[in-house]
């Protein structure tokens, strides 16, 4: 696979290392009345769409950035790169 | 032998002879020969044994799809069983041999199977070997791995390098028939990039096979100087002798060329084959089509062969499997093969055509309406049966029987990811379906556009859309461009013994049983008769026995569907794949900087992930490991040992926000923690496991040195940086690994001190109270070098650790040793290393398993629910909050003698020894030197109020019962007296 980096341009999927799906980003507020159960979810439960999936690449072999690649699981095609970082702070994320 | 098959003409160089052997027979043959058109020039038709029944056979074909004529190439360690025949290059001085036979190619004495074909039909092995189940591993597994399979192998390495590679087009054309070439003409005119690919050592493809015009010329002509064309653009790269193995995601495609399977010897540093990655913007698929065969009983002799192949041989090769020949057809292919091979002089005794309608020749006879209904010949062909269209029957004399049912396009790469081929009903045959791998357009045969003149031209157009070019194309030349349609005559009726997958011996009369037996699905048929699942992949039997379980189940072929075509188009050696990624270059190894200087003194190494550690120092006299080990402890804690601990991660933390940063990253407080102080940390994951241990050093206000375990330096990196990037994505912080940047050395022992006051310049107060326990900074050694000195301990004793920058590790550890001889300082490894920690109770990679929580390791404490950590939360979740929680504790014998051996089990002193009564396992153990006895270290239930008790250690696995005592896990100096001396 090729992936788009959004800095690098296209660089072979092997200088990266997969993780898994983005949601990770979305971690629960720890002070939340119902942490215990976000906390959960979050660590536990995923996804497994047939189809398009945002997920976390860590470009290892390269600049180290996280990406967020979405992608679609049947055909493998890559529709958007992002960086992770960038997502995170439209997702309300900061310090 | 002379040659005696050997015709005229031909793409052959007569002007050189090469010798070769088979079977250990010498031969002659000329360049341009493959093993197998050589071999049939000489009048050798047999050339293997079938793999069930070892019946005797012959070539099918003249390229890759060959099923039956595989022989094992060259001697020694680079024999390489099951090479086809069909594709081996001749070179001067070739060896090979004929496999799956004993003790001879012409009398095999499992041939016998054959005489007993009536009971091995499909499934026999799975309903014969059933019971009792105990007879399977001692006596019908060994049984059947001797009668069956194909090949052997040397058992020995293979000596020769493989390597791999990568390429970047904006072309890729896979193929370099006439469709082929003319897209890489028209694509390299227009100066794009192109590589053209092609499994044979020769270009052109089929044209090279035939004797018809390009223009006015032989078609050979006008390959020729295409070729030469092609040769002299910048922009065309040609790569003969290079299969494409595989269409892969994003216009990646794997190819595997033979740089030096065609040589007699391999010249030293050339690989013997590359494999290849080649990026394209785009591809084009010319792989052409394959012939299939038409089964009737007794098809499977030497002789008989595909009719495309029989005029391949002719027209390319200059050889004839026999001088008197038969043709058997069910298409107008077949009447073109017997008018080749009558024009080369060879005899066509008849062509017999299914269909009453056939042309006729005026130069041999054609049987219309006729079918062959069997043939005779033990070793090889002798005579042919013919059903004539009046019902009489006709025997024909001849060594070998063209067979031609029709050709299939090779569809194969259109379908490496998932896409399904479609009907076509004017070929009756597969063609490419809708979707195709992005990128990826098929071109001439292999797109079901059989004639000549088609091929070249949607080979141009082709090119053409793919580069988006404009303008006009080249030029084509002339060439034939008959309508082709072909009418399905899969197998002659009645026959049962009609071979459909030759080389896993599958015919009709298996097919037929496995639908009687209701065996539906077509993947079901498939694994049960074992059809098209050889090494060649059914290239030439799938659509026979696609086509007679359509018939019996009553359905059409597209309904009943096809098997997936994966990856590799043909195969490949492991040793390809692997490259040079063998043994010690399986992956790299990092050298810590005191390594030259540990090999020097004799150190034994041990791999720790991918470092080489000194593992211990032998001196002259010591013949046991544990004497060594001993040694270095007892030393350590009287005087003074240096270890290399270069190996533990080191990750730089810099910024504005970095202590706010480590405060979520550990779940211990580090909010309010000094400048010129060492802080022991430990990392959770989020589901409040334990995930590292390791210590921070605030160097000043916005700096910081963490460190990690070996092991698990990448991980925590990866870690840190989706901490920093994905959840804090504003703090002020920048990571960097520093690992390899600084060698770093633990000084250990009560004269550790004392050994590093004569290192560290005199200016930097490194006593007690200018430099106590955790404290840590800058400093500079040796006159002036800088350097970072921690006092941090892992063995328990007044230690410290000192770094460098990479390039003085090996002259500090050098001076270190000097300076040392006063103290008698002794050099420590990995496993003294280990058992100072296991005595000090220190948890390390045995205990942070992956299993356990801070908890189990005795640092609930440490868990600050002041912050948010990673981690913490769920690490209060009950499931890991049990009151009987295992805990981290001491084990001794209670006999001193006895050993204590990490993976058993804790059982209470009386009561059953089972799972439900565990009560804990031990996790580390070691002799301890300084107690004179064996220890450990492990978890156990509520172990925190269990010291004291007497238990047993298990391991049923080893038999091994020993008598522990529960004790504390810090056995030397539990009160932390030495490391704050």
């Amino acid at each position: 696979m090729i992936i788009q980096h959004p800095l690098l341009g296209p660089r072979d999927s092997s200088e990266f290392v997969y993780l898994g799906d983005a949601s990770l980003i979305d971690r629960p507020d720890w002070q939340a009345e119902n942490a215990a159960e976000a906390f959960h979810d979050y660590a536990y439960l995923r996804d497994n769409p047939a189809g398009e999936h945002r997920e976390l690449w860590f470009h290892e072999g390269g600049d180290r950035s996280w990406l967020v690649v979405t992608r679609n699981t049947v055909t493998h095609e890559i529709s958007r790169v992002e960086l992770a970082r960038d997502v995170a702070r439209t997702r309300g994320r900061s310090k | 032998m002379t040659q005696v098959n050997r015709l005229g003409g031909g793409q052959i160089d007569r002007t050189k002879t090469l010798n070769f052997k088979f079977d250990n027979r010498n031969y002659t043959a000329h360049p341009g020969d493959t093993l197998a058109s050589a071999l049939l020039a000489n009048g050798v038709r047999l050339m293997g044994r079938s793999f069930k029944y070892h019946r005797p056979r012959g070539v099918l074909s003249a390229g890759s799809e060959e099923p039956n004529a595989l022989v094992e190439l060259r001697k020694g360690s680079r024999k390489e069983p099951n090479t086809r025949a069909t594709t081996i290059e001749m070179f001067d001085g070739l060896e090979a041999n004929s496999q799956n036979r004993w003790p001879s190619l012409k009398f095999d004495a499992l041939a016998i199977n054959d005489q007993l074909s009536r009971f091995l039909t499909a499934g026999f092995y799975y309903k014969t070997f059933m019971w009792p189940a105990v007879f399977w591993e001692k006596f019908y597994e060994p049984l059947i791995r001797r009668a069956a399979g194909l090949g052997t192998l040397s058992m020995q390495d293979d000596p020769d390098e493989y390597d791999k590679g990568f390429r970047h087009c904006d072309l890729l054309i896979i193929g370099a028939g006439p469709a082929g070439l003319m897209a890489a003409l028209t694509a390299g005119r227009a100066g794009s990039e192109v590589i053209l690919a092609d499994e044979d050592f020769a270009l052109g493809g089929r044209l090279n096979s035939e004797s018809f015009l390009l223009n006015d010329d032989q078609a050979e002509i006008w390959v020729a100087q295409t070729v030469a064309e092609l040769s002299a653009m910048p922009n065309v790269r040609l790569m003969p002798r290079t299969t494409t193995i595989g269409a892969f995601d994003h216009g990646i495609y794997g190819a595997v060329e033979q740089t030096g399977d065609h040589l007699a010897n391999l010249p030293t540093g050339k690989p013997r084959q590359i494999l290849w990655r080649i990026y394209s913007k785009r591809a084009l698929l010319c792989t052409g089509a394959t012939e299939r065969p038409i089964a009737f009983e007794n098809n499977d002799r030497p002789g008989i062969m595909l009719a495309g192949a029989l005029r391949s041989y002719a027209n390319r090769f200059a050889a004839t499997p026999a001088r008197r020949v038969a043709i058997f057809t069910n298409n107008d292919d077949g009447h073109r093969t017997a008018a080749d091979l009558h024009a080369k002089g060879v005899k066509i005794a008849a062509v017999v055509d299914v269909r009453v309608d056939a042309p006729t020749s005026g130069d041999y006879e054609v049987l219309r309406g006729a079918q062959v209904i069997d043939t005779k010949g033990r070793l090889g062909l002798a005579f042919v049966e013919v059903g004539l269209a009046d019902g009489s029957n006709r025997t024909l004399d001849v060594g070998a029987l063209g067979v031609s049912g029709g050709w299939n396009p090779n569809v194969h790469l259109t379908c490496h990811q998932r896409g399904r081929p479609t009907w076509d009903e004017g070929l009756s045959a597969f063609v490419p379906g809708e979707t195709l791998p992005p990128g990826l357009a098929v071109a001439g045969a292999a797109n079901g556009i059989m004639t000549t003149y088609g091929a070249l031209q949607s080979g141009a157009q082709g090119a053409a859309q793919a580069l988006e070019l404009k303008g006009d194309l080249p030029t084509l030349p002339e060439a034939e461009d008959m309508p082709v349609r072909q009418t399905p005559f899969w197998y002659v009726q009645g026959c049962s013994r009609a071979w459909l997958d030759q080389q896993n011996d599958v015919t009709v009369k298996d097919v037929k049983l496995s639908h009687q037996e209701g065996f539906r699905s077509v993947e079901h048929l498939k694994r049960y008769t074992t059809l098209g699942m050889a090494t060649d992949q059914g290239k030439t039997s799938n659509m026979g026995g696609l086509a007679i379980m359509a018939e019996l189940a009553g359905k059409s072929i597209p309904e009943t569907g096809t098997t997936i075509f994966r990856p590799p188009y043909t195969p490949v050696p492991i040793a390809t794949f692997a490259g040079r990624l063998k043994g010690q270059e399986f992956h790299p190894t990092r050298l810590p900087p005191s390594h030259y200087w540990a090999k020097e003194r004799g150190a034994v190494f041990v791999e720790v992930g991918n470092w080489l550690r000194a593992q211990w120092f032998p001196l002259p006299g010591e013949t046991h490991w544990r004497q060594s080990v001993d040694r270095e402890v007892r030393q350590t804690r009287a005087s003074v040992g240096v270890c290399d601990c270069t190996t533990l991660g080191k990750i730089d933390v810099q910024g504005t926000d970095a202590a706010d940063f480590l405060n979520r990253i550990y779940c211990n407080g580090f909010a309010k923690f000094a400048v010129g102080k060492t802080r022991y940390g430990l990392m959770l994951r989020e589901d409040g496991i334990a995930m590292d241990d390791g210590t921070a050093a605030r160097l000043a206000e916005d700096h910081f040195i963490v460190t990690t375990t070996t092991a698990n330096a990448v991980k925590v990196y990866q870690h840190m940086e989706f901490v920093r990037q994905c959840l804090l994505p504003d703090m002020d912080v920048q990571l960097i690994s520093t690992t390899e940047a600084w060698a770093q050395y633990a000084v250990a022992g009560p004269n550790s001190r004392k050994l590093l006051q004569k290192i560290v310049d005199p200016e930097f107060d490194i006593s007690n109270e200018g430099f106590p326990f955790m404290g840590c900074g800058n400093v500079t050694v040796c006159g002036g070098l800088r350097a970072r000195l921690f006092r941090i301990s892992f063995s328990g004793e007044l230690a410290f650790e000192i770094a460098v920058p990479s390039r003085y590790g090996d002259a500090l550890m050098r001076r270190l040793m000097r300076e040392g001889e006063e103290f008698n300082v002794v050099p420590y490894g990995t496993e003294a290393l280990s058992v100072m920690r296991i005595e000090k109770g220190h948890a390390a990679g045995n205990e942070l398993n992956g299993t356990t929580s801070a908890l189990n390791l005795g640092m609930a404490r440490m868990v600050s629910k002041k912050k948010d950590s990673i981690g913490a939360t769920l690490s209060e979740r009950e499931g890991l909050n049990q009151p009987d929680a295992l805990m981290m504790v001491g084990v001794k014998p209670v006999n001193s003698g006895d050993k204590v051996t990490a993976g058993g089990h804790l059982m209470n002193a009386s009561g059953p020894v089972d799972a439900a009564n565990d009560q804990g396992y031990i996790t580390s153990a070691a002799f301890s030197p300084s107690l004179d006895s064996h220890i450990g270290l492990g978890f156990l239930k509520n172990g925190g109020e269990r010291q004291g008790e007497k238990m047993r250690l298990v391991s049923p696995l080893t038999e091994l019962t020993v008598e522990v005592e529960i004790v504390s896990a810090h056995f030397v100096d539990p009160q932390g007296e030495r490391l704050r001396a």
